[in-house]
């Protein structure tokens, strides 16, 4: 009896260590493709075409989703900033707050969990089925290299992206919350605005860019990884996409965390 | 490649779009060159700042005409506050800084207050009148103190 439970703790304790094991591993995995990838970047022949193509697609294709996202949560945080300061009788605190919730805050992390779930399942899916119909290795036997043709591109595509929509996101936010605060709810325009401006430092965008900037990078990073390594069986890209999107979600949040505490 | 080049002027206007939004941002509401930038600096020394930070508003009747700039300490125990006020506005030598809060929780900024004099202050000048913040738990406790006796 005795024996068996402790046969079971060993064991408990080995798969423990397997599953850290593999888990690092991948991450070194992970590290090492996407920067020998990057490495690509300079070296002929330019990627150029391909950059554009991957911007437009993952870019301007999340464009849409990303200015209805922006529209709502603006309205929103009006909405509930005013509920919330209404109690206090400071509404024309209300620009101030729904500015810096949205230029530090959800703008980076709202905009960056729908690029996730527009363009970085579908980089996954696509690389996967590459591997899937071999198409990879037919690069491969083209003298193509798969890192700078395929990886390279989508990952300086998102790292690009995602600050511009992050940026169309707040002003989208910032519009559609004035709407609602001044034209619906009747807090003074003057103050609204007058507020905002004294409250949000430059230090705010900045803040917010930087951050755009680093969940657009590990986006590509993860969903290029994922999609590159998935197993090459239609229930492998399955996977690898649910994986793809769990990680890069998880990734930004805790990311999140870290540069906020830095920047605050 | 007719499409190809469709594709590239659409992602063309998208970047575009995004670096003017990324300045219109930084120029209206983080104002770069704005407020914080032009101007000329003052300093006042006072005995007690409490809360005023880089930032700050400065005020001459009600209206903003510049910002703090710094907050450091002078001879270890006064505060010597640097300010940066806008370019047309003209201090007398006798104007006096105060420190004030915006209604009751709001946050501190300082208050200037024009003198007689006809002379004006200028770029690197320092300010000698001056009035510390108010702090309300010390006029309590004065206020306890003074009624018990």
């Amino acid at each position: 009896m005795m024996s068996v439970s402790f046969d079971a703790v060993i064991r408990l304790l080995g798969s423990l260590g397997r599953f850290a094991l593999t888990s690092l591993d991948r991450m070194g995995d992970a590290t090492t493709l996407s920067l020998s990838s990057l490495a690509l970047l300079f070296r002929r022949p330019w990627q150029g075409q391909h950059i554009v193509l991957q911007l437009y697609a993952l870019g301007v294709g999340s464009f849409i989703i990303i200015a209805i996202t922006g529209a709502f949560t603006g309205m929103v945080l009006a909405l509930q900033g005013y509920y919330t300061l209404a109690k206090f009788g400071s509404e024309s605190l209300l620009g101030a707050g729904v500015a810096l919730s949205i230029i530090r805050e959800l703008g980076p992390v709202l905009g960056a969990l729908m690029l996730i779930g527009r363009a970085g399942s579908s980089i996954t899916a696509e690389i996967g089925i590459m591997r899937v119909t071999e198409q990879v290795d037919a690069l491969e036997m083209m003298a193509i290299n798969p890192r700078a043709r395929v990886l390279l591109p989508r990952i300086i595509a998102t790292t690009i992206a995602l600050p511009i929509l992050v940026t169309m996101f707040d002003i989208i936010g910032l519009a559609s919350g004035y709407v609602i605060g001044v034209e619906l709810l009747g807090v003074n325009g003057g103050a609204y605005i007058g507020e905002m401006i004294s409250k949000v430092m430059l230090q705010d965008l900045y803040a917010g860019w930087v951050k755009a900037v680093g969940f657009g990078f590990i986006i590509g990073v993860i969903c290029t990884y994922m999609g590159y390594r998935a197993e090459p069986t239609t229930e492998g890209v399955a996977a690898a996409t649910t994986k793809a999107v769990v990680a890069a979600s998880v990734g930004v949040l805790i990311m999140n965390y870290v540069l906020t505490s830095f920047f605050l | 490649m007719q499409s190809y080049r469709k594709i590239e002027i659409v992602v063309g206007l998208f970047v575009l779009l995004g670096i003017i939004g990324m300045g219109w941002m930084a120029a209206k509401l983080g104002q770069v060159g704005g407020l914080a930038d032009e101007g000329y600096p003052v300093t006042a020394t006072f005995s007690d700042v409490g809360g005023v930070r880089d930032g700050s508003d400065v005020m001459v009747a009600g209206v903003v005409v510049g910002r703090v700039s710094n907050v450091r300490l002078k001879g270890n125990e006064h505060a010597l506050v640097t300010m940066t006020i806008q370019p047309g506005v003209q201090l007398t030598t006798d104007v006096i800084a105060s420190v004030r809060t915006k209604g009751i929780i709001g946050e501190r900024y300082i208050r200037l207050t024009q003198g007689a004099d006809t002379e004006i202050l200028e770029s690197g000048d320092e300010i000698e009148e001056t009035e510390s913040a108010l702090n309300i738990e010390d006029l309590v406790s004065k206020y306890i103190f003074n009624s018990s006796e």
